[in-house]
């Protein structure tokens, strides 16, 4: 993984779905499916990240493929729960 | 436990960069070790199904993934109330557990206590071997 050359707008590719052709952005309408299900093969996506000690960088879900992943989602830095 | 802890909000990685140092150090001894991952837009939540469209954050949602990719459990709250830590760990070390031994995990199952090795003797037969 490599570190960001840092712009301050750099979209992450987001979402990648199984039918994606390799580098081709996603139109949201067709990420609006909720395609997370208990059972089923959690989906992959690339988003930028801040990490401890090494600063910013892409980070691919399906990099952690092999280890046990806890993935949290939450409403927003700096609010109070 | 050997388990990767991703976060994820729909801010940016500077703002993450700055919640750090200004806030989570001090609540957390050297920060929060993880990272913390920004998801612009809400699109990889509403492929979680956790975006909050009229919000336009995501909410709390929590997923446990094994090895092989496959979503183990998941977990939902609306954001006023917090998660509980331990009954994450008491899942995780029950996934590990059953994918590691093939036995499964009454309710409330902790480490340590009687599992189930499901097969034709066992069934009507739960009663004899588990007493909660």
């Amino acid at each position: 993984m490599t570190e960001l050359k840092d712009g301050c707008v750099q979209p992450a590719r987001g979402p990648i779905l199984p039918s994606e052709d390799v580098g081709k952005p996603i139109a949201s309408e067709e990420v609006s499916k909720v395609l997370a299900r208990v059972g089923g093969e959690a989906p992959d996506f690339e988003a930028t990240a801040f990490v401890q000690g090494v600063g910013f960088k892409p980070i691919k879900l399906s990099d952690y493929k092999g280890k046990w992943i806890v993935l949290c989602f939450y409403p927003g830095d700096f609010t109070f729960v | 436990m050997g388990v990767e802890v991703l976060s994820m909000s729909t801010d940016s990685r500077f703002v993450h960069k700055i919640w750090q140092e200004q806030e989570l150090s001090k609540m957390v001894e050297g920060g929060i070790p993880f990272p913390m991952l920004s998801d612009a837009g809400g699109k990889i939540g509403a492929v979680y199904g956790v975006y909050d469209e009229a919000a336009g954050v995501d909410i709390r949602g929590r997923f446990i993934i094994d090895p092989d990719f496959i979503i183990r459990a998941m977990e939902v709250l609306t954001p006023e109330v917090g998660r509980n830590p331990d009954e994450l760990l008491r899942q995780i070390k029950a996934f590990q557990h059953v994918r590691d031994t093939g036995e499964v995990t009454p309710s409330g199952w902790q480490p340590g206590q009687v599992t189930l090795k499901p097969g034709p003797n066992l069934v009507g037969k739960v009663w004899e071997v588990w007493k909660p």
